[in-house]
């Protein structure tokens, strides 16, 4: 139990900053795992190779993503539309194939074991219920850090930017800023889930960082609602739950990972079809 | 005196001058028609001025400052321009609230992160939906406005901007009779603020009723310029509109 709820809190981060950048801002990214990879690996690294504590950990992994992301975010802001989702899609690819080959710091597809569990003030968060008060800390935290953001003046230009870039330029808006910056927020977010999931997980390998991973998140978000924080939160405990429903359906043994997979896909058509704007979404895209 | 100036300004479109060296003059206060036949060159010429087009060659001087390269989109906000588009183009799925808050709020990308819309901020928005009739439908999405009621909308959001230069596109295409006053009288009004109008119209009767001066288009060149009832009457704009 305790161990899907903190899977559902790292997912519900990663879906709040994404939907920052796709449902706010209208910019279709599916480099969001590139980001929340970054995190994981500092946190890992770090931890198993060095004295450094999971807390310092967690800010270098958020100055390292936003880094990166502001470099990426430069380039992506030349692209539009369907442009940019594939720009999004080449970094992501990217940089996983960074994580996969540069063995001497990653270890590449074998992965790096052993990640220790935080400790803080003497409490040892090695136990899944404590380990799982301090991610829905942070949980809260993102969703006041997100929601001071989007009910901003910031916010409401990211929307406009959204609707249409060159209108709200010529109110002496300048797009390309508010852009990047919205981009940087989100992949230092990211950023905190990873250190979350690598210290949870205590092993992480490339594969955890691929494109598929940021399907998955953007999935959360549309299914959620774009543009709604609660809706990115709902989205993320509706995926995380729906392997553990669908246990009890009964699939013929053998296939039913596959036919988890085809109702996971059938769902999310469905929705597309009768519900384009998710759960609780303020945004069609 | 002249606040907006173009100087042999230029633009091609694979090869065709849309906009062919042309120089004009526009006086502060006053309110300038811009006529002529479709493709002659008078959106172009708006798009130039609002930097969302580069310039081939030529100057744009405005209130002094001389521009011989691109204005950038955002930027001419801050040469005290402001203007709206033929095709209507709002911000489609956000509030009529918030379709005016988002352009009189803070402009640094930092300084916005820190700041919430004020009384003051709301005070404008109220004052120019009001004007144009729409604040009984301030929390609506603007998708859901009629036609006329989005062409209004985009007027209030550069009303709000409380520039000094106002490019309106054919702000009455469309509009029903009483809304048709509406924005005649806001331009009215604006011009007694001493602001500067420039407005693209096909209705001659508006030209003549609103307007100070007038300069006809035609394929991208300046043909004549005068006080409208001059113009109106000279041969060479007649056999523009007629095709001759």
């Amino acid at each position: 139990m305790e161990h899907l709820a903190i899977l559902f809190a790292i997912y519900a981060i990663l879906g709040m900053s994404l939907n920052l950048v796709v449902g706010y801002t209208g910019l279709l990214s599916v480099t969001h795992a590139a980001f929340y990879g970054i995190g994981a690996y500092t946190t890992a690294i770090l931890l198993t190779k060095s004295d450094v504590g999971f807390f310092s950990s967690l800010i270098l992994g958020i100055i390292i993503a936003a880094a990166v992301s502001f470099l990426i975010g430069i380039v992506l802001s030349k692209l539009k539309g369907d442009y940019y989702a594939l720009g999004t899609f080449g970094f992501n690819t990217i940089i996983f194939a960074v994580f996969l080959n540069w063995q001497k710091l990653t270890r590449g597809p074998l992965g790096i074991p052993g990640v220790p569990k935080p400790e803080l003030f003497g409490i040892n968060f090695a136990n899944n219920f404590n380990f799982l008060v301090l991610v829905l800390i942070f949980l809260i935290l993102t969703y006041f850090a997100s929601r001071f953001v989007v009910n901003s003046s910031f916010g409401r230009v990211l929307k406009a930017i959204r609707e249409d870039e060159t209108a709200i330029a010529v109110f002496g808006y300048n797009a390309l800023y508010f852009k990047l910056t919205i981009f940087v927020i989100s992949a230092a977010m990211a950023a905190i889930a990873g250190s979350f999931f690598a210290s949870y997980v205590t092993f992480i390998d490339s594969s955890s960082f691929q494109l598929a991973e940021s399907m998955f998140i953007l999935a959360i978000i549309i299914l959620g609602g774009l543009a709604n924080l609660r809706g990115s939160i709902l989205g993320a405990l509706f995926l995380i739950l729906l392997p553990e429903i669908l246990r009890f359906v009964g699939f013929p043994s053998g296939i039913e990972a596959q036919m988890r997979q085809a109702v996971y896909g059938i769902i999310l058509i469905l929705l597309m079809l009768y519900r384009p704007q998710g759960l609780i979404g303020e945004y069609k895209l | 005196m002249k606040i907006l100036k173009t100087k042999n300004l230029e633009k091609r479109f694979n090869g065709v001058r849309a906009v062919d060296r042309l120089s004009i003059r526009i006086e502060k206060g006053k309110i300038t028609g811009i006529i002529g036949p479709n493709g002659s060159g008078k959106t172009t010429l708006i798009n130039l001025l609002s930097g969302i087009l580069e310039m081939d060659s030529g100057e744009i001087i405005v209130d002094g400052i001389k521009k011989n390269t691109r204005i950038l989109p955002h930027q001419i906000f801050f040469y005290g321009i402001t203007r709206t588009f033929q095709n209507v183009r709002l911000f489609e799925q956000m509030t009529v609230m918030d379709n005016i808050l988002v352009v009189v709020t803070e402009r640094n990308v930092f300084s916005s992160l820190f700041e919430r819309h004020t009384e003051y901020h709301k005070k404008i928005a109220e004052e120019v939906l009001q004007k144009v009739g729409l604040w009984e439908k301030k929390d609506q999405l603007a998708f859901n406005l009629s036609y006329g009621q989005r062409k209004l909308l985009e007027i209030a959001r550069t009303l709000a901007t409380k520039v000094e230069i106002y490019l309106f596109d054919e702000p009455f295409a469309g509009l029903f009779p009483e809304m048709r006053k509406i924005v005649s009288i806001i331009l009215q009004e604006l011009r007694q603020e001493n602001k500067t109008i420039v407005l693209i119209e096909h209705d001659i009767g508006l030209i003549r009723e609103l307007c100070d001066h007038v300069f006809v288009m035609n394929e991208g060149k300046l043909l004549v310029e005068g006080k409208p009832d001059s113009v109106l009457k000279k041969r060479e704009v007649v056999e523009a509109y007629l095709g001759g």
